[in-house]
């Protein structure tokens, strides 16, 4: 029967939890903490599928009674840490961005979105007399 | 005439080739650590050596061009901490994309130079070489595709140093000026 | 032949880190970027001839054979679609670079842009030949990576809204996806997509439906399928013209060949899929609908792009030969026709300096010739008679009709979404080029990148989306013999034995 370590299971359900949570958040400096506690909970994840289950992909004679950690999570691993490593940086570069254009580093509302949720007439005819442009007012008090 | 005989002056003559961290010349106005700035003299070098000794073993030991490159970008890492961009842009004269586009061309090269033989892509093969006094050394052809994937992660620390650490820096420090 | 599998995917790879040390000659970048692609167009294409002539073509990275090493697999299907992807990221790259011609001038070289896009179009190529899932995850990290950079360079403090919200779903998406690879390991022990399917029958039921359901929702985010399409239409309108395009024909099809490849190949059923039946009435009427309502033709476009995902997912939900071949020839159509729409959106936009639609008007009287190349992929998108996307959808509706009731009632909503596309286009047509000409608008921040320029357009823009067109047409002329290969394609993802005894059966004679 395969089983696995209870305490890292748990570990595993907590880092996914906090890291969406995270996510949720509209600060992009908590959806990149988000970020990095999902990768590091999926990294875990990836570290503990390489029990039991299956067999090592080792090329070769394997030492009879030698206990063999499968390898090929821990390639896996390696490279998800190296992906996610570039994609922090990036996030941390893309806030930093948000803050020096808007200010702070909050997701806004899609202003187009709130206008046509507030529009009266959903389709509009041909003649719609032209607003396009700073709907925010109107949107923010849909 | 004392002077006349050694036309070098006091100061320069015993100066540091290397100009950087240097104890009496203060680039900048920030606050500095004399110890992070001594340790990172000493450490510097040490690291860079490591690094490079992470990416020779790197086939059949823990090592390999990403680990090295990630080492070799911490000392780099190290240097900015203690000197600041001012010491980071002293020492590193090569752009960082030049860097990273060498490393990149360089491994994939490696990755395609197989098939000329008829090999798969990136089929590695081993080389020895009987070197005098050291004996034979083995070379596996996969080590220069590490040495592309090290210059690569250098040539990125380096730029994210460049971006996301003096940027701010001057972005900040440009942002006070106007205010 | 294996010798040419993997430089789709190495040779763009070259020729970004070329550009990157080419970076202050945009000539040497140009033509490093053009040379590129079309070399991979013209390897993709001696890939589709010799897969259809001999079956899939397999390579093993490094001479490690699957299941152990990673192998690169063309079979009919995936290089269909990397030739025609292939062609449409040719046909924007030289429609971006004469629209950075025209606002930059000759001599703008980019340390970003040329890089960037080469390794989209490498993070492509992988993800149509890998054969193998990590790999896959691989593929798709290098393109949506890239992808990021291109949708947030030069922003501006409204576009970089839309550049969070796409970045932070398809990071989530992406560590999703990476969950569903651990725990496919977790059942299988392996990561190849042909030994997970000669395994799979051994996983218990109920875990296998979890397993097919992860990796739904994972491609699901990506392919923007409706419940989790709302990320779509949010983002791409922001992006500059070209990117919007390149990100509109390739990322949501490259998702959902990935999704067609594993659900046929790991999940193989019987009968017609209900859920699948549900998400593509879903997808096809919300955004149908969706699109009626919108007033940004950039916007609109982006809806009908979720709308018409909904068709291929009609095709895969049917889940036989007839219907899967229906879907991949729709998906080749797709492609085309969107990437198409979007760069007449950019033209468009640059001629009237709005994406407002009720701002525009007249414009086929100041420009017929953009008339026309709004016409013809217009006519395309809704599946007019004598267009591929007529053929495409015949082909569809035909093994729907056949496959059972629910297939023929979802049939009938493939037909009224049709009818919504028409009338959505038919709305634009209206307003954009009927009417009195109006003044374009004048650019207030002529510096940044964003979509909207002044009457600035230029012959090789137009020639670029001609070309596109002109593929489409192909498309519709070569109905014949691509629905033959489509046929052939969709009989081999159901099967799967050729597939797999490719894959693995090179383990055998090793």
């Amino acid at each position: 029967m395969i089983t696995i370590n209870l305490a890292m299971a748990l570990v595993v359900a907590v880092l996914y939890s906090v890291g969406f949570y995270l996510l949720l958040q509209r600060s992009l400096m908590r959806v990149l903490i988000g970020v990095v506690v999902l990768g590091h909970g999926t990294n875990l994840l990836l570290q503990l599928v390489g029990g039991p289950p299956g067999r090592a992909p080792i090329v070769g004679e394997v030492p009879a009674g030698a206990l063999v950690a499968d390898p090929l999570p821990q390639a896996l691993a390696l490279t998800a840490v190296v992906i996610t490593f570039a994609l922090t940086t990036f996030l941390l570069a893309l806030g930093y961005r948000s803050f020096v254009l808007v200010g702070h580093d909050e997701v806004q509302d899609d202003v187009e979105d709130r206008r046509i949720a507030s529009q009266e007439v959903p389709a509009g005819g041909l003649d719609d007399p032209a607003d396009d442009l700073a709907p925010t007012s109107e949107g923010s008090d849909k | 005439m004392t002077q006349q005989e050694d036309p070098t002056p006091f100061e320069s003559w015993d100066r540091p080739r290397q100009a950087w961290l240097l104890s009496g010349d203060c680039r900048g106005v920030r606050q500095r650590t004399l110890l992070l700035e001594m340790t990172t003299r000493a450490l510097f070098p040490t690291v860079l050596v490591f690094s490079l000794y992470l990416l020779l073993v790197g086939h059949y030991g823990p090592g390999g061009g990403f680990a090295a490159g990630l080492v070799a970008g911490l000392a780099f890492v190290l240097r900015y901490i203690a000197g600041g961009s001012e010491d980071l842009g002293a020492v590193v004269r090569i752009r960082p994309p030049v860097l990273v586009g060498t490393g990149l061309a360089v491994a994939l090269l490696v990755a395609v130079v197989p098939l000329a033989f008829g090999l798969p892509v990136l089929s590695s093969a081993k080389w020895a070489l009987d070197v005098p006094l050291l004996g034979t050394i083995a070379v596996q052809t996969s080590l220069f595709l590490d040495v592309g994937v090290y210059l690569l992660i250098i040539g990125v620390v380096i730029d994210l140093l460049r971006s996301l650490g003096s940027g701010i820096e001057r972005d900040m420090r440009e942002e006070g000026e106007q205010a | 032949m294996s010798a040419l599998l993997a430089l789709p995917v190495l040779l763009p790879m070259l020729g970004a880190a070329l550009t990157v040390l080419a970076g202050r000659s945009a000539a040497l970048q140009r033509a490093i970027g053009i040379v590129t692609l079309t070399a991979v167009a013209v390897i993709a294409a001696v890939l589709l001839v010799n897969a259809d002539a001999g079956g899939p073509i397999v390579a093993e990275l490094g001479g490690w054979a699957p299941p152990v090493g990673i192998a690169l697999v063309a079979d009919r299907l995936s290089a269909l679609l990397l030739l025609v992807s292939t062609l449409v990221t040719l046909a924007v790259l030289v429609y971006a670079i004469d629209q950075r011609i025209v606002d930059y001038g000759r001599g703008a070289a980019s340390t970003t842009f040329h890089p960037m896009y080469l390794m989209l179009c490498a993070g492509v190529s992988l993800a149509y030949l890998t054969g193998d899932l990590f790999t896959l995850f691989v593929a798709f990290e290098l393109m949506l990576t890239a992808s990021y950079v291109l949708i947030t360079r030069r922003t501006s403090a409204i576009r970089i809204r839309a550049s969070m919200t796409y970045v932070t779903v398809s990071l989530m998406s992406s560590l999703l996806f990476l969950t569903a690879i651990a725990m496919v390991y977790a059942a299988t022990g392996t990561v190849n997509l042909a030994d997970i399917a000669g395994r799979i029958d051994t996983v218990p039921p109920g875990l296998r439906t979890v397993l097919g359901l992860m990796l739904l929702v994972v491609f699901g985010i990506k392919a923007a399928i409706v419940p989790l399409h709302f990320w779509l239409p949010d983002s791409y309108p922001n992006a500059p013209g070209p990117v919007a395009a390149l990100f509109a024909g390739l990322l949501t099809k490259v998702s959902f060949y990935a999704l067609l490849r594993t659900q046929t190949l790991l999940f193989s059923r019987e009968e017609p899929w209900t859920l699948m039946l549900v998400l593509a009435v879903a997808t096809m009427l919300v955004g149908a609908l969706g699109a009626l309502a919108q007033n940004d033709i950039n916007r609109l476009l982006s809806f009908l792009l979720v709308s018409h995902i909904g068709f291929m997912l009609f095709g895969l939900a049917v889940f036989d030969a007839a219907s899967v071949s229906g879907a991949a020839l729709y998906a080749a159509h797709h492609i085309t026709v969107l990437a198409t729409l979007f760069l007449v959106s950019g033209l468009i936009t640059r001629r009237t300096g709005t994406v407002a639609l009720d701002q525009m008007g007249g414009l086929a009287k100041v420009s017929p010739a953009l008339a026309a190349l709004f016409a013809i992929p217009a006519m395309t998108l809704a599946g007019l008679p004598p267009t591929a996307g007529f053929v495409a959808k015949l082909a569809l509706l035909q093994a729907g009709v056949a496959a059972g009731p629910w297939p023929t009632v979802v049939a009938g909503v493939v037909v009224v979404a049709s009818l919504l596309t028409l009338y959505a286009l038919v709305r634009v047509w209206v307003r954009v080029f009927w009417g009195e000409p109006k003044p374009p608008i004048p650019d207030d921040d002529p510096d940044d990148e964003v979509i909207v320029g002044t009457a600035r357009t230029s012959v090789p823009m137009y020639t670029a989306t001609a070309g596109l067109v002109a593929v489409s047409l192909a498309i519709a002329v070569f109905a014949g013999p691509l629905s033959e290969v489509t046929g052939r394609a969709g009989t081999d993802l159901l099967d799967g034995g050729p597939y797999r005894s490719a894959v693995l059966g090179a383990e055998g004679e090793r």
